[in-house]
C-alpha cells in the first residue's frame, strides 16, 4: 500500500510493485481484501510502503480498523514498525501479526522484546533480499529495498529465529512483480536453515510457481500480490491447482 | 447479550466485529460487575498463560466467573489462551494454576518430527470426536485457523469434541456442560468460524 491524496485527505491505496519500484495503483485495500476473502485466501499481508513519509501513524491504523470490520481471516501488518507501542496499537486495532523489517536490523533487541511481550507467533520478520550484480552474492536490504546490509539472507534468518521471530516473510526484490517465478534456491536455503515457518514471495506469475515454492523451495506458505491483481487468477483457482499437484491445502471454504 | 471479557489480553476487536456481523448483541466487559447482566460470555486471549491468569485474578474476573459459570451455569466460550486458562495448570515458562474448569494441563506441542514447525500457525482441519452443537453445520474436516505453541492435554477424553493432527492429535475444541473452548480462532476462520460463534450464541442448555 502507498499513501495517496484523495480529495485533499491522505489515505492508503493498494499498489503493485516491480522490483520495489514502478508502482501501479490497484484500488482501495479494504475492498480488495474483501474480494480476497470471498476467494478464500488463507491470510492477507498489509504492507505500508510509505510508512516513513506519513505525518501520522493514523493512516495505516485507519485501514486496519476498517479491514478488521470486514474480514474474518488472519492478517499481518507491517511498514515502519519501530517500537512496542506501535506493535500494540496495530494488534489492538485488529492485526494478528506484525511484520518488522528495517527496525529488526537496526535495533535487534526489538525482535526479542516484541516476542516476549506479545508472543513469537505474532512477530514476523520480513527479509527483503537481492543478488548483488558485482559478485552474485545475496544480501539483505532494508528501507524498502534501498539500503544494502552486510547480512546474507540465510544468516539473518537464523539470527532472527534465535532472537524470537515466529515467522519469516522472505521477498526477492529482483523478482518482485516479474511474474517469472520465485527464487526457489534462496527459499530452500532459508527454509532448511530455520525451524519457524517461512512465507516466500516475489515473482509468482503462474499457479505452478506456487507449487514450486512448496515442493522445491520447502516453503510453508507462498504470498503473491501482482499475480492476484493483474490476471484472471484468484486464490480459489490457485488453491485447486496446488491441490492437483498433490500438496495438502484446504479446499472447503 | 454476550459479554466479551476485556482483561487486557489480546484481540478484542476481531471477536467483537465477528459477533456484530452475525447479529449478536455484544458488550465489552472491563469489570467483573459488568458481567452480571450478560447471559453468556466469551473469553478471548492472546499472550502467555501466566499473564492471562494473573490478569484474570487481579481484576477480579476469576472469582466472578467461578460464580457465574460454575454455579449459575451461564455459557462461556474460551478462545485460544482463553480456553487454555480453563485448565488446571499451565506449563508455559513455569508452572501456573489455571481456572480449573476443564481437567487437564497446558503443555508444549511436542516436535514429533523435524518438519513440524512450532508455533503451529495456520489452517488445519478438525477431526470431530462428537456430534457437538458447537460444530453443527460444519462439514467433516472443516479447516480452521490456529496459532499456538502449547495445547490443552485433557484428562477426560469426553470433554474433547475435536482435535487437529499436528504430529499427534492436539485438542482443538472442548465442551463440558456450559463451558466451551476452541484452541483455534473462530473469529479468523472465515465462514466456518462465524458459524461456530453463531452456534455458541444460540446454544441453550
Amino acid at each position: 500500500m502507498r499513501s495517496s491524496l484523495v480529495g485533499g485527505r491522505e489515505r492508503m491505496v493498494l499498489v503493485n510493485t516491480n522490483s520495489f519500484n514502478h508502482y501501479s495503483e490497484i484500488g482501495d485495500p479494504v475492498s480488495q481484501a474483501k474480494i480476497y476473502q470471498a476467494q478464500a485466501a488463507d491470510e492477507l499481508i498489509f504492507l505500508d510502503l510509505d510508512a516513513n513519509r506519513h505525518n501520522s501513524g493514523e493512516v495505516l491504523v485507519d485501514v486496519i480498523r476498517r479491514a478488521a470490520k470486514e474480514i474474518f481471516m488472519p492478517f499481518t501488518v507491517g511498514g515502519g514498525v519501530k517500537d512496542l507501542d506501535r506493535i500494540r496499537e496495530l494488534l489492538l486495532n485488529g492485526a494478528d501479526k506484525i511484520s518488522i523489517n528495517t527496525a529488526a536490523l537496526e535495533q535487534r533487541e526489538l525482535i526479542s522484546k516484541a516476542a516476549d511481550c506479545f508472543g513469537s507467533q505474532c512477530i514476523v520478520v520480513s527479509i527483503d533480499f537481492a543478488k548483488r550484480i558485482r559478485n552474485n552474492e545475496y544480501r539483505v536490504f532494508v528501507r524498502g529495498g534501498t539500503v544494502e546490509t552486510k547480512w546474507d539472507p540465510v544468516s539473518w534468518a537464523i539470527k532472527v529465529e534465535q532472537l524470537g521471530a515466529g515467522e519469516i516473510l522472505l521477498t526477492s526484490i529482483d523478482l518482485d512483480g516479474s511474474q517469472k517465478g520465485l527464487d526457489i534456491e534462496m527459499t530452500r536455503r532459508v527454509s532448511e536453515a530455520v525451524s519457524i515457518p517461512v512465507i516466500t514471495s516475489g515473482g509468482c506469475g503462474k499457479a505452478i510457481h506456487f507449487v514450486e515454492g512448496f515442493q522445491k523451495g520447502g516453503a510453508d506458505a507462498v504470498a503473491a500480490g501482482t499475480f492476484f491483481s493483474h490476471k484472471d487468477q484468484n486464490p480459489m483457482q490457485t488453491r485447486a491447482q496446488i491441490l492437483n499437484s498433490g500438496i495438502p491445502i484446504r479446499v472447503h471454504t | 447479550m454476550v459479554g466479551l471479557i476485556d482483561y487486557g489480553m489480546g484481540n478484542l476487536h476481531s471477536v467483537f466485529n465477528a459477533l456484530e456481523l452475525i447479529g449478536s448483541d455484544v458488550e465489552i466487559c472491563s469489570s467483573p460487575e459488568s458481567l452480571k447482566d450478560k447471559d453468556r460470555f466469551i473469553l478471548p486471549g492472546v499472550g502467555a498463560f501466566r499473564d492471562c491468569i494473573n490478569n484474570l485474578e487481579e481484576r477480579g474476573f476469576s472469582q466472578a466467573l467461578d460464580e457465574l459459570v460454575l454455579e449459575e451455569k451461564r455459557p462461556i466460550l474460551g478462545i485460544c489462551m482463553g480456553m487454555q486458562v480453563m485448565a488446571n495448570r499451565g506449563f508455559e515458562g513455569g508452572e501456573y494454576a489455571g481456572l480449573g474448569w476443564i481437567e487437564g494441563n497446558v503443555v508444549p506441542i511436542r516436535r514429533m518430527n523435524t518438519r513440524l514447525k512450532i508455533p503451529h500457525v495456520g489452517w488445519n482441519s478438525l477431526d470431530r470426536h462428537a456430534d457437538d452443537t458447537l460444530l453443527k453445520g460444519l462439514p467433516e474436516n472443516a479447516d480452521v485457523y490456529f496459532v499456538h505453541s502449547y495445547y490443552m492435554n485433557c484428562k477426560n477424553k469426553l470433554d474433547v469434541i475435536a482435535t487437529c493432527e499436528y504430529g499427534e492429535p492436539l485438542t482443538a475444541a472442548v465442551h463440558r456442560e456450559n463451558i466451551f473452548g476452541t484452541q483455534f480462532h473462530p473469529e479468523k476462520s472465515q465462514d466456518y468460524g462465524l458459524r461456530i460463534l453463531e452456534n455458541f450464541v444460540r446454544w441453550n442448555n
